[in-house]
């Protein structure tokens, strides 16, 4: 009887205890609010086969607290580099590196939508704050948002091609061929302009989906001719990008009458590097054009290129923009982003007036909203770029539908592609 | 189907089945000989194709990358088979994992030299550029590789059968003792027999840059569509090679179109079907 007495509060001052004693990260935590150096971690590929994108964004990140200074509201940015190599396995160890032993206290990266959906999933459980640049999977910022990531200078993938969609029925095509990667990238991208395509009246009367990497396109430019539409979407990325447009120009595709309209990927830097003369006359939609006239988009151009001697990526121009947001964001709260909840709501409210994209800000779903520019390849300084012969202001991830309906809709799949009338705009 | 559509089709499965006999070709002369499954034959061919990648960007001269990434990645076929295979010569879990080490080094090597950005050759105007077949425009290119291929495999064919050479090696790959025995000196005929089997894979890699691009990893895109005409034609066999290509490109090429949910699964089809029904290939003998 009296043991009982004894073992009762003897417990419960172990519950205490137990419960207060080993928290190495809350102490950690509180260390942290006192140090003057903000840690960021960045994930990007650096081996692999999208290593040269993921040094893209490395360059793009870097230049931008080079030329600006690393010093925002009396702190330091300090940038942790680890390398995902474009495998989500490997990509969630680096990031728990990052958060456990590199205590960062804002995630970046990476480039692939596998690694990314794995990483926002564990930087959302550990209460991380994210800003995913270039991963584009609409879902992330549509029907899984989620509290800490943020889509700071990043796009999704159908939020450019709802604007071409709608564009190719202005240019007065009603007959449509899609081709993209058999990915859930490419069933996005296609699924924009299927959409918006459609809506208006448009007829798309084939599909094709060539796998990743498809090593010869030699059977789709036959299928395309065979099919003969008035105009063809084309979504491609990597190597792909750089085959398709080979292709197209070998098989003598011009000459036949249909008309090539390409997502941002087929010709952005990253593979117009690689294309090169062979690209000139497309005709593509994008967030970024590194030919943009403004003052913003020319001082970035010129500088990475008096940097790295190249034209810059959307790859580079998205962490480059995502840099110039999180200084924003930090500046806003005064450096004090130990304090989860008020830095997630000033990244939220980010507003560029201009960048390298143009002028920026988010939707109340953590999504962009951004200049749309139809964009045509032409002669540059440094070679091949692509130049804005229209431009969209103020996108949504939405285009013109409404939010709720459209999140009613499943996201873009395969068997989903938003053929017909519907939803309306 | 139009006619238009069912000739673009055969055309585009002939020329790619075109590229792959430079590779297959080389493959199973070595394996017929050698009994070595050389799995850096598809770095051979990305090195090749970087080689002939750079010659093209310094020189500006196509015809001088075929002699550039030809003459050095023979070099390569001869110190992989004199300071390396030779050691390990009969062993054969460990020869394979050898050729495995060195398309591992070929690859790294490759993305730290040209890094990751796909690289593509433009061939000179004579034979770029597109042609008209009649009413349909095809890529000249496309047409001159299947006749170089032709050119090739009738030259190769030639060597086998009609020459001296070609007599000992038919007689390597028949019994290796009994040409042993008969003082010929077979290590001499192995590095030989290699050194083409590179040479081949060299080229290969210059005609792939302009065809299909030059990236990390197409080494293993490649390798595995040979190995697949290797296994179809018959191990060792030289026409096997050839009609072994004809058949994989033909079947890509109609595959990827006419039942594209099925594409990979089609390629690898014909070659199990091959493995179950005559394991030692269309055209090749049992070993």
């Amino acid at each position: 009887m009296t043991r009982k007495w004894v073992a009762l509060p003897a417990a419960a001052a172990l519950l205490v205890t137990g419960c207060a004693a080993p928290d190495p990260e809350g102490r950690a935590k509180a260390a942290k609010a006192q140090s003057d150096v903000i840690t960021v971690g960045m994930l990007r590929p650096s081996t692999g086969s999208s290593a040269a994108s993921g040094l893209d964004m490395e360059r793009g990140w870097r230049l931008f607290w080079e030329l600006n200074g690393d010093r925002v509201a009396g702190k330091r940015i300090r940038t942790v580099f680890e390398d995902d190599a474009s495998n989500p396995s490997v990509g969630l160890n680096k990031a728990r590196r990052l958060i456990t032993s590199d205590q960062v206290d804002l995630m970046t990266g990476p480039l692939l939508a596998n690694v990314g959906l794995a990483v926002a999933d564990l930087v959302d459980r550990r209460e991380v704050p994210m800003v995913l640049p270039v991963v584009s999977a609409d879902d992330l910022t549509q029907r899984k948002r989620l509290k800490h990531v943020v889509r700071l200078a990043g796009w999704t993938s159908s939020q450019t091609t709802h604007v071409l969609g709608d564009y190719a029925y202005d240019q007065g095509h009603r007959t449509a061929v899609t081709i993209c990667n058999d990915y859930a990238f490419g069933y996005e991208s296609c699924g924009g302009f299927t959409n918006t395509f459609t809506d208006r009246g448009g007829k798309v009367i084939g599909k094709l989906w060539n796998p990743l990497p498809t090593p010869d396109f030699s059977t789709y430019m036959a299928q395309i001719r065979q099919a003969d539409p008035e105009v063809v979407f084309a979504e491609e990325v990597g190597v792909d990008s750089v085959r398709f447009v080979k292709a197209w120009k070998e098989f003598g595709m011009d000459s036949t009458g249909i008309k090539l309209l390409a997502n941002e990927t087929v010709v952005d830097q990253a593979f117009l590097r690689s294309s090169k003369e062979a690209a000139l006359g497309i005709v593509s939609a994008g967030h970024f054009a590194e030919g943009r006239p403004a003052r913003a988009t020319r001082s970035f151009v010129d500088a990475y290129h008096r940097r790295y001697g190249l034209y810059p990526s959307y790859y580079a121009a998205a962490t480059y923009t995502a840099a110039q947001g999180v200084r924003e964001a930090v500046a806003a709260v005064n450096g004090e982003v130990t304090d989860t909840a008020r830095f997630l709501a000033a990244l939220r409210a980010v507003k560029l007036a201009d960048s390298a994209f143009g002028p920026e800000h988010l939707d109340p779903y953590g999504a962009p909203v951004f200049n749309t520019y139809i964009r045509e390849v032409r002669p540059g300084p440094y070679g091949p770029w692509n130049v804005p012969i229209k431009t969209y202001p103020r996108v949504s991830q939405f285009w013109k539908y409404d939010p709720a309906e459209f999140l009613r809709h499943p996201v873009y799949g395969k068997n989903y592609q938003g053929d017909g009338p519907w939803p309306r705009p | 189907m139009s006619g238009e559509y069912l000739l673009t089709q055969v055309l585009n499965g002939v020329s790619l089945g075109a590229l792959l006999f430079f590779l297959a070709g080389g493959l199973t002369l070595i394996f017929g000989l050698m009994r070595i499954v050389n799995l850096a034959h598809g770095g051979f061919y990305l090195a090749g194709g970087y080689i002939g990648f750079a010659t093209v960007t310094a020189t500006g001269n196509f015809w001088l990358a075929f002699l550039a990434a030809g003459a050095s990645i023979a070099l390569l076929g001869l110190f992989t088979e004199r300071a390396l295979l030779r050691r390990l010569r009969g062993q054969e879990l460990p020869e394979v994992l050898l050729t495995v080490g060195v398309a591992t080094v070929l690859g790294d090597l490759a993305l730290a030299v040209w890094g990751g950005d796909p690289k593509s050759v433009d061939p000179p105007a004579a034979i770029g550029g597109t042609l008209q077949l009649g009413e349909l425009p095809y890529p000249t290119f496309r047409i001159f590789v299947v006749a170089l291929a032709v050119v090739v495999g009738l030259g190769l064919f030639y060597l086998e059968r009609r020459t001296r050479l070609g007599a000992i090696v038919r007689a390597g790959v028949d019994d290796r003792e009994t040409i042993q025995a008969l003082g010929i000196d077979i290590n001499r005929v192995f590095t030989g027999v290699f050194i083409v089997g590179s040479l081949l894979a060299g080229v290969a890699g210059v005609i792939g840059s302009s065809f299909l691009g030059l990236l990390p990893g197409g080494d293993v895109e490649i390798l595995l569509l040979s190995l697949v005409v290797v296994i179809i034609g018959g191990l060792g066999s030289l026409p096997g090679a050839a009609l072994g290509s004809l058949i994989v490109g033909l079947v890509q090429a109609f595959g990827t179109s006419e039942l594209p949910q099925l594409a990979t699964f089609i390629i690898f089809a014909p070659m199990a079907l091959i493995l179950i029904l005559r394991p030692s290939g269309l055209m090749g003998r049992p070993i």
